[in-house]
């Protein structure tokens, strides 16, 4: 029994010298609460700007835009940057949470972000007064050389019985009804009840051939030889290519979707003159540079483009793709209350079926 | 002697407080929020909607997937505690010490950790078909479908089961045994009259903290059963994360009580002697 306590006392204390450490005072220029995507940045550039500004970086990450949303909603920590995407920033300004930038604290962002970044975050920022671009991209096939015959170029073959329990789906709710929609010819923005009838069916259809629902892990699956084919975002396929050469990115001749995540400032945020700063900073083009390399999303950010020493990924099609050669891009929008308990609802009857 | 019922009060109060922030004062927000609607309005609905197909298939799963795991577990985890509680085999070796430590060891990983781990041990590619791939052998295929699940449930929750039977097997005085035994009963008879009987409260006990982690997981169900089957646990984690919407998640917690409840009933009218209470 003596031992029992002697063990259960040493787990306390290396628990509560583990917590300790999280409690450390903030830095002396105060502190900034980040909360971005998993792994969606170097953590070398959080040491870099707490080393430049004196300012402590709070980081905290999410999996998908949706389990985002309510935890920012219900407030319970007072995030100052966010890093959502296209719809739903949206989303957070139609309801109000977000605050409008002072471009004089932004002159990075104002140099280095692309024109056509500007003009494509005015689908869900129509003034560019809220949202910094930070990240961009489309959402394609992954497949692997070894295990598919032909060339792809359809979100058909995800219906393909050949590949049946070979085939990763995303899962979140837009982005498998993107793959259903699109593959239907409709709009991945439809709030049309039999549009979106077709998708949920077309959803069920494929469920049998689907090996897992899965959101990061289609990465770290694809790498290990695990599944043949997987819905996947653009930014992963230079780094799964990078690991596993057999793997081959393509966008789907039906159209898919062109997304951004951009910075934005919550609308109480504590620390809203560090938020500026900490976004500032990441448009430096060094750190910019810095991110690209790390996470392999596109980046927005010429001047840090233009440094990327690699001329295969400087041009790359998958990185930089030259849209205007695709037919039906389109970026996610937000839809309103009623269609997001649609899909919802649709949704969970794809995943009980 | 008022005195000293004041300064038991004091002792008392940091778990009268804990117990109200956070036992009651979360019961309570999750009745508000499951009895309401989006207007505040009483309502029934968020209860009654476990009807629906979708969720009443969820809970069906989520039932049965648990009771096929709480019987299996029972299954071993009785041997396991006769062999623990053997005292003359113990004597000798101390082995006893040793398997209760393998057991409990574990239990010191995160319980993340150790089912991410079974992820890659069952993948197509994971290790358990990279051996048997090796030997020739005929790889397994579970991971995903209701029986990695399963497995999942068992392993994770196995302990819970062990150590209550255990506690109740070394309690049974070995005179009692040897009566039965004096008066001519078998080996047998002496395990079904006897020793099975005076167990029963720690069985029921584990099968309590085996069944309940087991029909409200969530997590298990999404890394071995690659989110294609949804048990109730994970329609409500995803009213609350994705859906937003906590009315519903509450309702078909309320639900998700009940059968808690139900189970600690009838867990309490067996187990008076309390071999449960020592985890």
């Amino acid at each position: 029994m003596k031992k029992w306590f002697a063990m259960a006392g040493l787990c306390m204390a290396s628990v509560l010298a583990l917590g300790g450490c999280g409690n450390s005072a903030s830095g002396k220029n105060g502190q900034v609460i980040v909360y971005n995507w998993g792994e969606y940045l170097d953590p070398e550039t959080i040491t870099m700007f707490e080393e430049e500004t004196g300012i402590r970086v709070v980081y905290d990450e999410f999996e998908t835009n949706e389990i985002m949303y309510p935890k920012v909603e219900a407030g319970a920590t007072s995030y100052d940057v966010i890093c959502p995407s296209d719809y739903m920033i949206q989303k957070m300004i139609a309801n109000d949470m977000l605050a409008e930038l002072n471009f004089d604290h932004l002159p990075h962002a104002k140099a280095n972000i692309g024109q056509q970044y500007w003009e494509q975050s005015r689908e869900f920022d129509p003034e560019n007064k809220y949202s910094v671009p930070y990240c961009w991209g489309t959402v394609g096939i992954l497949y692997n050389k070894t295990m598919v015959e032909e060339p792809i170029d359809s979100w058909s073959v995800l219906w393909d019985e050949a590949y049946k329990d070979n085939i990763l789906m995303q899962d979140s709710v837009r982005d498998a009804f993107m793959v259903g929609l699109k593959l239907n010819g409709y709009s991945m923005n439809s709030t049309d009840a039999a549009q979106l009838e077709i998708a949920k069916n077309a959803l069920i259809q494929q469920k049998p051939l689907v090996q897992a629902y899965v959101i990061d892990q289609v990465r770290d699956k694809m790498i290990g030889n695990e599944a043949a084919i997987g819905v996947i975002y653009s930014g992963e396929a230079i780094y799964t290519q990078r690991e596993n050469p057999d793997l081959e990115y393509v966008i789907p001749k039906e159209g898919t979707n062109v997304w951004i995540d951009s910075w934005v400032i919550t609308k109480d945020a504590p620390n809203k003159e560090n938020a500026e700063a900490f976004i500032n900073f990441m448009c430096r083009p060094d750190i910019a540079l810095m991110n690209f390399e790390y996470i392999t999303y596109s980046t927005p950010n010429d001047a840090a483009r233009e440094l990327i020493e690699d001329e295969d990924i400087r041009y790359s099609e998958i990185a930089f793709p030259d849209l205007k050669q695709y037919a039906n891009l389109e970026t996610f929008q937000y839809l309103g209350p009623e269609a997001d308990e649609m899909y919802n609802e649709l949704w969970k009857e794809v995943k009980s079926e | 002697m008022k005195n000293h019922k004041l300064s038991r009060q004091m002792m008392a109060a940091p778990y009268t407080a804990w117990i109200i922030l956070f036992i009651v004062v979360p019961l309570g927000m999750v009745f508000y929020y499951g009895l309401t609607d989006k207007t505040g309005a009483f309502t029934l609905e968020n209860v009654l909607d476990i009807m629906s197909a979708e969720h009443a298939k969820a809970l069906w799963y989520a039932l049965g997937l648990s009771l096929i795991s709480t019987l299996i577990c029972f299954l071993l985890a009785y041997p396991l505690a006769m062999i623990l509680a053997d005292r003359e085999g113990n004597a000798k070796l101390n082995r006893h010490s040793l398997i209760l430590l393998i057991f409990i060891l574990p239990m010191w990983m995160n319980f993340l950790l150790r089912t991410l781990a079974w992820q890659t041990l069952l993948e197509k590619t994971g290790v358990i078909n990279r051996i048997l791939e090796f030997f020739h052998l005929p790889s397994l295929q579970i991971i995903n479908t209701p029986y990695a699940i399963i497995l999942g449930m068992v392993y994770n929750f196995l302990p819970f089961m062990v150590l209550p039977i255990y506690n109740a097997l070394v309690k049974i005085d070995p005179n009692v045994i040897s009566a039965a035994q004096d008066l001519g009963a078998n080996r047998l008879q002496t395990f079904l009259r006897i020793t099975f009987p005076l167990s029963l409260g720690g069985v029921i006990s584990g099968i309590t903290m085996v069944f309940i982690p087991a029909l409200t997981t969530f997590v298990i169900s999404k890394l071995l059963g690659g989110s294609k089957i949804l048990l109730i646990g994970n329609v409500i984690e995803e009213e609350f994360t994705l859906a937003s919407n906590w009315h519903l998640g509450s309702g078909l917690s309320i639900v998700l009580m009940l059968f808690i409840i139900l189970n600690m009933v009838v867990s309490a009218i067996f187990d008076k002697e309390g071999e449960g209470n020592m985890l």
